[in-house]
């Protein structure tokens, strides 16, 4: 039988999070009591009109930029028709086939090399309002006793981003949504959570067969709220359709739903009949123009974007792959790493220290003095191990200063630590017996003693010295 | 002092009160008087307002006008009860301006007819003569102000719903270029087209008013600077360059006396010191009409989508949702809005949109050129307003098309975005004639020159005449 390949697109939704909505002036983000953010305009009140959010529109130019967009000089706002509670105009105000962003790529590094996943377009919409389904079975508004709608949400900016179906497996469109996320979160333009629903994302998937160029039917998978559950809803959903073709049925075009408990997909519904949302351009707004100098000054505003920073950094710093990938999950992380790196701190340790020591105590990277840090870390061998682990979890408090843990230095006197050695040998003869019976494991033990005789502070060189000395004696 | 409305220009209200020579609360009292006399027959006003903080010229708004706190039905059931919470721009300018709301004036559901018949409140009689229409949509503004109770009003116009209605009660309409007046609270028709404009008694009251609510508003993102709006003084038309586009002119079903009158009043341009000529605008007469009336309905099915019975307006409670918004819809809208939302709907379906919405949005373009290139030679095209005097009450209310047709000659300068003024010009068969003055983008100046230096000449009295 021949190989299937994975045929993935992704449709990304992400919250922007500017003060107010995208067209009007209410205050835009999460929470607030139910229908308090509203005004005429996001309540669709008679005569009320949109007016774009300035911000969002750049916003959005920037993050075209981060995908290598082509930003358009002329883009058009189109309406789009349905009717549905969340949807208070009766239309979303939407872009269709003038949008802001079009024609990008998106660069995912990975060990074994860069894989580029081509973005169609990106554009910007209005987020629709909150239901909630009171009753019934389903959760869904057929069957329900009676709907629940907060406009708080709607209105909220959001910029749509879709793929190329260029990604072929779930595992790698995991990656490129981690990473298009962290792109997002140091755009500084949302918060891209998708516990809290500010990044969605909706996968396109088809198989077929290697070697075939056109592509096969396709189903649109919906209802995953973590990057895990979106790898593991493609997964299924392709074990699903290569069992369907292998067993010479039909992949049928339709909407599905992951679920999590069983790890299958189930229909939301036949697209029997394509929906006809009606588009036309919105007549309440003007085409937006961007301004060319607008757009390269945005240009010149993008920092650098994790993906590239994770490739500086192996060759930089002669870091493995997974070493710089680790180092770039936050941009703090990064930054710190740099900053103690470039003092001339070994490379490698201080990738390690990071990677290892450091992330456990969970102290934020961003509040962390880099410099006092560096010191620690270079003077991570002539320290006590417990002082190092001390300093390492006190290292984001403001008054943090490595002259505190520096100063305690090692017990590394050979005549102050042999009286304690021979104490310790005597203490266990059956252990040093076994000893220099051949089981020169126990070297370890005797170290451990030591150690906790001298709350870690012994320099463990001398002490092994000591032990070596006096049992081979 | 004894205040006669009928005859009472806004702008002599206006130096009453700045002399103190009247109050604000006689003037107020004149024009409630006048409403308590004629409005039971006329049916001009939908509501009315008792008391206001202002005490300026007093004025009455078509009621698709949001104004905060007093009701706004844009003549339809769906909005029987709906008060808004926020006042339109163009209202809110005329507060700042002093001015007093009398109350708010009967319109077409929604803005949509020629007649004032298919408002859901009952039809709107003419002050001429009350068993004909006074036009439509804004005949209530149009009525109340040629019948004296109103000094001056505001309309909307979309397709002629300012224009038309002024032609047929003898008043100064003025349909100001698409983007000059906010339509920020101006319950929507049909957005690339609506526009709100001053209907009057003279061309200086209709300068005074649009110098009041024209100018961008950062809530209307279409809207955009305009220059300063100047009182017309000169009597004369000297150097005036009057075109007399042949299609306007000779369309099929002007009335003879329609025809003669609006002659008489081009002949007259040329006494004044005009140079007039003939011009030609083919495909604007020959298509405009058909392009309106698929753009219009279009946008209009995507604006009337929000009256669904959530969150104001009429509900009609049912099981479900859709069950709801359809039974809603069904009780709430009238005929009118019901043709036009299917129209619409259809016009912009897949596998429609590019032969309809699509080429008809192509074919404005041609006609914005065709008058584009009319006004290389000439700075006004004059023509009919209505190729009719009004027309009997339920004349035309069973016959859609010949009811769209009314609008044959308003329609062709709005898809263009251009201005219009109406003023009248004579009498035909004892009714008003409308003459229509064209200018491109921007050029209410100068349609206020042309219009107040030939509304001397004519001398038209304004006053109905079974009024006087």
């Amino acid at each position: 039988m021949a190989e299937w390949e994975s045929v993935i697109g992704l449709e990304i939704h992400v919250q922007l999070k500017t003060r107010t909505k995208m067209f009007c002036g209410c205050e835009a983000g999460f929470g607030g009591e139910p229908n308090t953010r509203t005004c005429p305009v996001c309540l669709a009140f008679p005569g009320a009109l949109p007016v774009p959010n300035a911000t969002a529109v750049e916003w959005t130019i920037k993050l075209g930029h981060a995908l290598n967009c082509r930003i358009a000089e002329h883009a058009v706002f189109h309406r789009k028709n349905y009717f549905y509670p969340d949807n208070p105009k009766g239309y979303q105000i939407s872009q269709y086939d003038e949008p802001l962003c079009l024609d990008g790529s998106f660069v995912v590094p990975a060990e074994d090399g860069d894989s580029v996943v081509g973005i169609v377009r990106a554009h910007l919409e209005e987020d629709a309002a909150k239901t909630v389904h009171v009753g019934g079975a389903t959760g869904r508004i057929v069957g329900a006793a009676h709907s629940n709608v907060d406009f708080n949400r709607g209105g909220t900016p959001l910029v749509e981003i879709v793929t190329r179906p260029d990604i072929r497996s779930a595992e790698q469109a995991k990656r490129f949504l981690q990473l298009l996320r962290q792109t997002i979160v140091e755009l500084g333009i949302s918060d891209a959570e998708m516990e809290k629903g500010t990044l969605r994302a909706d996968a396109n998937v088809s198989v077929r067969q290697v070697g075939e160029t056109g592509y096969r039917t396709r189903s649109e998978l919906k209802n995953m709220n973590s990057f895990n559950h979106i790898a593991r809803g493609i997964d299924a959903e392709l074990r699903r359709q290569i069992e369907t073709w292998e067993s010479g049925r039909e992949v049928v075009q339709e909407t599905l739903d992951y679920e999590v408990k069983s790890d299958t997909v189930t229909p939301r519904r036949r697209k029997e009949e394509a929906d006809d949302y009606r588009y036309f351009p919105e007549p309440d707004l003007v085409p937006l123009a961007p301004q060319r100098d607008l757009v390269e000054r945005l240009h010149g505003e993008l920092p650098e974007l994790p993906g590239a920073r994770i490739r500086r950094f192996e060759e930089q710093y002669g870091l493995s792959y997974y070493d710089a990938e680790v180092l770039n999950g936050s941009a703090a992380l990064a930054a710190l790493y740099e900053q103690v790196a470039l003092d001339g701190v070994d490379a490698k340790a201080v990738s390690n220290v990071l990677m290892n020591e450091f992330s456990a105590t969970g102290v934020d990277p961003a509040t962390v003095n880099g410099a006092e840090l560096g010191k620690v870390i270079a003077a991570r061998a002539t320290i006590p191990r417990e002082a190092f682990m001390r300093a390492l979890a006190e290292s984001g408090d403001p008054e943090f200063r490595s002259e505190t843990y520096l100063g305690e230095t090692l017990v590394g006197d050979r005549s102050e630590l042999e009286p304690l050695v021979d104490r310790i040998l005597a203490g266990n003869p059956g252990q040093v017996e076994a000893y220099r019976g051949g089981k020169e494991g126990l070297l370890g033990f005797f170290v451990g003693q030591v150690m906790k005789e001298t709350g870690g502070k012994a320099d463990p060189r001398i002490v092994n010295e000591l032990l070596r000395d006096k049992l081979s004696a | 002092m004894t205040l006669d409305t009928l005859r009472l220009t806004a702008e002599e209200a206006k130096g009453l009160l700045e002399r103190r020579e009247v109050s604000g609360a006689e003037l107020r009292a004149a024009y409630r008087e006048a409403i308590d006399t004629r409005n039971e027959e006329l049916n001009c006003f939908l509501t009315l307002v008792d008391a206001d903080e202002n005490d300026g010229v007093p004025i009455a708004l078509k009621d698709v006008i949001s104004t905060k706190g007093v009701r706004t039905t844009a003549g339809s059931k769906i909005l029987d009860e709906y008060v808004p919470v926020f006042d339109s721009t163009v209202a809110d300018r005329c507060k700042a301006a002093g001015l007093q709301l009398l109350g708010k004036t009967n319109t077409d559901e929604f803005a949509m007819g020629s007649s004032t018949e298919n408002s859901a409140y009952g039809p709107t009689r003419n002050p001429w003569d009350p068993e004909r229409v006074p036009g439509g949509s804004g005949g209530g503004s149009a009525a109340a102000v040629s019948a004296g109770l109103a000094a001056w009003a505001l309309g909307s116009d979309t397709g002629g719903s300012i224009k038309q209605p002024s032609a047929l009660c003898g008043n100064v309409g003025l349909r100001p270029t698409y983007g000059t007046v906010s339509r920020y609270g101006i319950v929507a028709f049909a957005s690339s087209l609506d526009q709100v404009g001053p209907v009057t008694k003279t061309v200086r009251d209709n300068a005074l008013l649009y110098g009041i609510i024209s100018g961008r508003d950062d809530r209307d993102s279409t809207t955009v600077e305009v220059p300063a709006v100047e009182l017309p003084e000169a009597e004369d038309l000297k150097g005036l360059r009057v075109g007399v586009p042949r299609e306007l002119n000779q369309a099929e079903g002007i009335e003879p006396g329609v025809a003669e009158s609006v002659r008489r009043a081009i002949d007259l341009c040329a006494e004044l010191g005009a140079q007039v000529g003939e011009c030609e605008l083919p495909r604007s007469v020959e298509y405009g009409l058909a392009c309106y009336y698929l753009i219009a309905p279009a946008e209009a099915s995507s604006n009337l989508a929000r009256y669904d019975g959530v969150r104001y307006g009429l509900r009609v409670p049912a099981d479900s949702y859709h069950e709801l918004v359809a039974r809603t819809r069904d009780a709430g809208f009238g005929d009118e809005p019901k043709r036009r939302i299917m129209l619409g709907t259809y016009a912009l379906s897949a596998g429609y949109y590019e032969a309809y919405y699509g080429q008809a949005q192509k074919v404005r373009t041609v006609i914005a050129r065709e008058f584009e290139s009319a006004f290389e030679s000439f700075d006004v095209l004059m023509s009919p307003t209505s190729p009719t005097v009004a027309f009997k009450i339920g004349e035309k209310s069973g016959n859609p098309l010949a009811m769209y047709l009314t609008d044959v000659l308003t329609i062709p300068p709005n898809m263009a975005g251009l201005p219009g003024l109406s003023i009248p010009c004579g009498l035909s068969e004892g009714l008003p004639v409308g003459l229509q003055l064209i200018g491109p983008q921007f050029s209410e100046n100068t349609l206020f020159r042309a219009g107040h230096a030939l509304e001397r000449a004519i001398g038209f009295d304004t006053v109905p005449e079974r009024l006087r």
